[in-house]
């Protein structure tokens, strides 16, 4: 009997563990379609500028952060040195650190194991996708999610590279709006939810917007004040509601 | 210049992954006073709108017109019926539509 109740257990986590595998590759589709047509046109670009297969392999492969492997083969063909590209590779990639810092405290005992994993893995989109997650977050969640989208980037680079244009125009066009749509997905039902979230998302977009227009900022860092002044802002309201609570 | 590209890539592979992984190790080994725990988790949502706004107005240069169909679709669907993946799927498929019709 114990035995029975033992293996019936396994079976239940087993099938927990699938079903967590599954909906993190349910939840990257989205993802592979986004990241398909920007990682071709990556790979096109790199041909372009004259960088060999291997090498823009590599940099999917290796680098893994969209915004910052364009800039790069652009401030390459300017003939900007190796030491500023990857300084500005920095600025530009330091948003992530914020989006590191609020998945970790999601992070679980039997994750931990697998951080470095999954801190390579930190994009805007496995980020956003894997913060509003339903449930607990799992590592057979993530890690799916992440493998996913980093192969859709890696694959979609040489495949870009290899054949060029494979898709026509209107349809690469028409994928442009995936990763756009997927972000509003995301946040609508949280904004239906709770009005304060609504706000502090806009307030958001608005601050990065504005920050942009006034250009006083390095690129990268227009949007990571963004991200922190409307945190900073939801967090003060939060405390003067608890104080008032108090008396 | 072989040489010269794979330690660009070298050295944005470390300034990428050292801000993707330092948060991991400080929050997992340091417990994180409340107030910190309560800002983080309004990043999510405030990442969100900055990543949507003001991107989303320029997501396709060449058909502005299609893109913003596209994106309303996923607006109205997402909000009345929710989900991920129709609203994404959808929206690609009203943005190509209407870029063949207009």
């Amino acid at each position: 009997m114990y035995r029975e109740l033992h293996s019936k257990e396994v079976f239940t986590i087993e099938k927990k563990k699938n079903c967590e595998l599954k909906e993190g590759i349910k939840a990257g589709l989205p993802i592979v379609v986004g990241y398909i047509p920007i990682a071709m046109s990556f790979g096109i670009l790199a041909k372009t500028v004259g960088l060999s297969m291997i090498d823009s392999f590599l940099f999917s492969a290796i680098v893994f952060a969209g915004a910052s492997q364009f800039m790069a083969l652009n401030l390459l063909v300017a003939g900007v040195g190796a030491g500023e590209i990857i300084l500005t590779t920095l600025l530009v990639n330091f948003r992530h650190f914020l989006m590191s810092a609020s998945l970790a405290t999601k992070i679980t005992k039997d994750m931990k194991k697998w951080i470095p994993l999954i801190a390579f893995g930190v994009t805007d989109e496995s980020f956003s996708v894997a913060s509003f997650k339903e449930g607990n977050l799992t590592k057979q969640f993530i890690i799916a999610l992440q493998l996913l989208s980093y192969s859709a980037w890696v694959l979609g680079t040489v495949l870009g590279y290899g054949v060029g244009e494979l898709l026509p125009p209107d349809i690469t066009g028409s994928m442009g709006i995936a990763l756009y749509a997927m972000f509003i997905a995301i946040l609508l039902p949280e904004a239906k939810k709770s009005k304060k979230v609504l706000v502090l998302a806009i307030l958001s977009g608005v601050f990065n917007t504005v920050f942009g227009y006034v250009h006083f900022l390095p690129k990268g860092w227009t949007m990571i004040l963004a991200i922190v002044l409307s945190a900073g802002i939801g967090t003060y309201f939060d405390n003067r509601k608890e104080v008032q609570v108090c008396e | 210049m072989n040489k010269h590209i794979l330690i660009l890539i070298l050295g944005m592979m470390l300034v990428t992954y050292i801000p993707r992984l330092l948060p991991f190790l400080l929050v997992v080994k340091n417990k994180i006073p409340k107030k910190m725990n309560d800002f983080l988790s309004y990043i999510p949502y405030t990442a969100l709108g900055a990543l949507i706004i003001p991107g989303v107005f320029s997501a396709t240069p060449q058909m502005t017109e299609a893109s913003l169909v596209g994106i309303s679709f996923a607006i109205i669907y997402g909000w009345y019926r929710g989900g991920i993946i129709i609203p994404v799927f959808g929206s690609v498929l009203v943005t190509y539509l209407m870029f063949l019709l207009l």
